[in-house]
């Protein structure tokens, strides 16, 4: 059992060589994509509606299409069901979120300096505890909304999950929901963790292997 | 380097590809349903396919045709011949509000009806931008539509001197002035009786100029000329060789009172009047005229070179210049040619002083002199349109029909009969320096036999001509309201209308954007109500007033999605608005005891039906 940890310890404390460090340094800039690009988008088409309406979901705003007026038509619109409207205020997820995620790309770069296998694994964790975290709160706010429909409304429609990923028709409307850039640029970052954290395994693999 | 090699730099590169193609289901940019149309060969096939636009496609042309004495101005689609909209000017149309709220009932006076004659569309360099177009009416105005939301922003009149007010609303190549000229001669000022025996020498024509200011549109007077008492018919401003020059067909140059039909038509030619617009300007300018009415009358006699008079055989009707401004076309309803007149032999006529004498001071050009030709197009010639290839459309009344023929070499290629009657007709931007030749549409007086019987009222024909090819090719018929007398044609893409009121743009001082701002507010016997519009609810949804209180409501459409009107009518008070969206309006009435409903009155929603209030007046 010792003779375990020991080699684990070892294991971990093996430092980090080039490749893996850039990976990382990679990955805390990919992490800035939050800063600019919208996470996720829904479109939404209806017979009335040719053109579509379009949510932008950033990391600090909701944006609607058309100049902004797609979210004051989509909450008119949502109105006669009950749900509530999307109001920018209702997101606390806005204020913490690029907090947090700034945090985190300082801890990657903080990886790299201190440059350990242990230190991967850290981030790493870190991260896929933070990308489940972030999705599954996606997913609940959207069931959420779709599932506190106001009892007054005045157009009862059974509770109902928007999709997180894909399309989804609901009433009268084709709705197509999709990751965008910012999320794609989350995800590569996540993979780039992963893939430094294998690539140093294997190098600290190698070096043990030459030593003996 | 061993990173580029190493299995697991692989491994990213594969996920980087599984990723890219992840990303490339991205949300469609159409709805699933969308289609396309196929094609077709046969001759009725090929007339129904260049008239047919298919559902969900638009047409390639605007047309704006007069509404005559209904007092509107009728927008519809060409090729497809689907009448897309009314614009209401001087008649109140409820459907749309217009009329009944303060601000148009404030620019309609006290007149509930007017003649519109002839749209015109405002130019620049000759061609048509789009910007505004203008309108007269026999009353002696003339309105100005704002075709960036195809409202009517102003009426300017009814303007001293002028006695119906036909030779109306013509557009100078930049848009500098928009003319008027009289069609019953009177004595003036206006409300002076004169005994029909001084017909001849007290009864004065008025031709005047209507400023426009060249960034906003607004109309205002600018000059006006005396006239011998003639009937002044129609009008076209020169273009390039001929700018500067406006002209107007004249008829009863006899100055005949009594049955006119007959004493009327006794001269074998009458004048086509050729005024120095710019000149008259300059002389406005300098304060020159007479104070007539108010108003500063120029006398032509007092100022060489304003005004000239081109004889024209026979009752001329329409004057109409050709692309270039060379040519001067003018259409003697009562005979069998058109004339055609050179512009560069009436400049030379006028600097040799080749007259044959004067009408009250006016010198009369030679005709000989000054024409070109009388092409044979056929009887009862009225109006004429041009083509981009120098051929020239002219309109028969007598003979029903529209003869085409070549500007200089004046030879009669084809004529097409119309059903029936044609008055005037419009070719595709057919009066500016550049017409685009393809369509053209013979405004016809008689339909009947032509569609469905609809009793003794029958609607007015407009007929689709293909003008593309030497002969002309009877496309459509459509059935307008009473009564197109001209129209302007102009390209789709040429306009540019907005379909929501920007927030930002509302400067109104009774306009709100949020529920909490709507309320009543009292100052003595006036009240103000603020209410908001949006889907679907007027807030405040009731209010109470006193009797007798002149109550204003402001009502805001807050919405700023296309297509969402909201409407307000009040029973038992004769009000109906209708607001779109972004803009405010205002009602003003007096107050009677009561319980009154005020609901929604334009279609906007599921919910369309519970959009009312109650207004309680004690």
């Amino acid at each position: 059992m010792h003779e375990y940890f020991s080699r684990l310890n070892r294991f971990l404390s093996q430092p980090l060589d080039l490749s893996p460090r850039l990976m990382i340094a990679a990955a805390a800039l990919l992490l800035c994509a939050i800063y600019l690009f919208p996470l996720w988008n829904l479109t939404m088409f209806a017979p009335q509606y040719p053109e579509g309406l379009r949510l932008d979901i950033y990391s600090y705003k909701l944006e609607g299409g058309n100049h902004g007026q797609d979210v004051k038509e989509i909450n008119i619109l949502n109105h006669y069901i009950g749900m509530r409207d999307l109001i920018a205020d209702d997101f606390t997820e806005f204020k913490w979120l690029p907090f947090v995620v700034g945090a985190i790309a300082l801890l990657y770069l903080r990886a790299m300096v201190l440059g350990t296998v242990g230190h991967v694994l850290d981030v790493l964790v870190l991260n896929l505890y933070f990308s489940a975290f972030a999705l599954w709160s996606f997913g609940y706010k959207m069931y959420l909304y779709g599932h506190t429909l106001a009892p007054t409304a005045a157009v009862k429609v059974p509770p109902f999950m928007p999709p997180m990923f894909g399309y989804k028709q609901l009433a009268n409307f084709e709705v197509y929901s999709y990751p965008q850039a910012a999320s794609y640029a989350m995800g590569l970052s996540t993979l780039l963790i992963a893939g430094a954290f294998i690539v140093a395994w294997r190098q600290a693999g190698r070096r043990r292997a030459d030593a003996a | 380097m061993n990173w580029i090699r190493s299995r697991s730099a692989a491994w990213t590169v594969m996920a980087v590809v599984a990723l890219a193609l992840f990303a490339s289901r991205c949300a469609p940019s159409a709805p699933k349903g969308a289609q396309k149309a196929a094609a077709g060969s046969s001759d009725i096939a090929v007339a129904a396919q260049k008239t047919y636009v298919a559902p969900g496609d638009l047409d390639e042309y605007y047309f704006f045709a007069s509404g005559g004495h209904s007092g509107q101005v009728y927008v519809y689609g060409v090729p497809s011949m689907r009448h897309l909209a009314t614009i209401p000017v001087f008649t109140p149309y409820p459907a749309t509000g217009y009329g009944f709220d303060d601000d148009t009932k404030k620019m309609l006076g006290n007149l509930t009806w007017g003649d519109v004659h002839h749209p015109a569309l405002s130019e620049t360099n000759g061609d048509y931008d789009g910007r505004w177009l203008f309108v007269n009416e026999m009353n002696g105005r003339v309105a100005r539509i704002d075709l960036r939301d195809f409202k009517t922003r102003q009426i300017l009149g009814p303007i001293p001197n002028v006695s119906g007010n036909h030779g109306s609303a013509f557009v100078t190549p930049n848009s500098e002035y928009s003319m008027m000229a009289s069609r019953f001669s009177i004595p003036i000022p206006k409300g002076t009786p004169g005994a029909i025996s001084t017909y001849a020498t007290d009864y004065k024509g008025v031709i005047t100029g209507i400023k426009i200011d060249p960034k906003s549109g607004e109309l205002s007077f600018g000059w006006q000329v005396l006239m011998p008492p003639f009937n002044y018919d129609l009008g076209d401003a020169g273009k390039k060789a001929s700018n500067g020059y406006m002209f107007f067909t004249s008829y009863n140059t006899e100055r005949a009172t009594g049955k006119l039909e007959v004493t009327s038509t006794q001269r074998d030619r009458d004048y086509i009047a050729m005024v120095d617009w710019k000149m008259a300007e300059k002389l406005a300018a300098e304060g020159k005229g007479t104070l007539i009415g108010g108003v500063k009358v120029l006398n032509p006699k007092d100022y060489p070179g304003l005004v000239f008079f081109i004889p024209c055989g026979k009752s001329p009707h329409g004057v109409d210049v050709a692309p270039d401004g060379n040519w001067i076309v003018g259409s003697g309803k009562l005979q069998g040619v058109t004339t055609v007149f050179n512009f560069e032999k009436i400049q030379t006529a006028i600097r040799n002083k080749d007259f044959t004498g004067d009408e009250d001071g006016i010198p009369v050009l030679k005709y000989e002199s000054v024409k070109d030709a009388e092409v044979p197009v056929g009887l009862g010639p009225l109006h004429t349109q041009f083509g981009p290839d120098g051929y020239a459309y002219t309109s028969l009344f007598v003979d029903s029909a529209v003869a085409k023929w070549k500007l200089g070499t004046w030879e009669v290629v084809d004529k097409i009969p119309m059903s029936y009657s044609i008055g005037h007709l419009t070719a595709a931007e057919g009066d500016t320096v550049s017409p685009d030749g393809k369509y053209l549409i013979g405004l016809n007086k008689l339909s009947h036999g032509r569609h469905l019987s609809v009793g003794p009222s029958q609607p007015e024909s407009s007929q689709l001509v293909d003008i593309s090819d030497e002969k002309m090719k009877l496309l459509y018929d459509a059935f307008t309201e009473p009564e197109p007398h001209y129209a302007q044609m102009i390209k789709a893409d040429k306009l540019h209308p907005i379909e929501v009121y920007p927030k930002e743009e509302n400067k109104h001082p009774y306009a709100i954007w949020d529920v909490k701002d709507a309320g009543v507010t009292r100052n003595g016997n006036k009240v103000l109500v603020k209410m908001v519009a949006v889907r679907s609810t007027f807030t405040p949804t009731d209010f109470e007033v006193k009797e007798g209180d002149e109550v204003t409501i402001a009502l805001t459409n807050i919405e700023q999605t296309t297509d969402e009107l909201h409407g307000l009518g009040l029973l038992d008070y004769n009000i109906n608005v209708v607001v779109d969206p972004g803009e405010t309006k205002t009602v003003t009435f007096k107050a009677k005891r009561g319980t009154f409903p005020y609901y929604c009155t334009n279609f906007c929603s599921a919910l369309h039906q519970e959009m009312q209030g109650y207004m309680i007046v004690r």
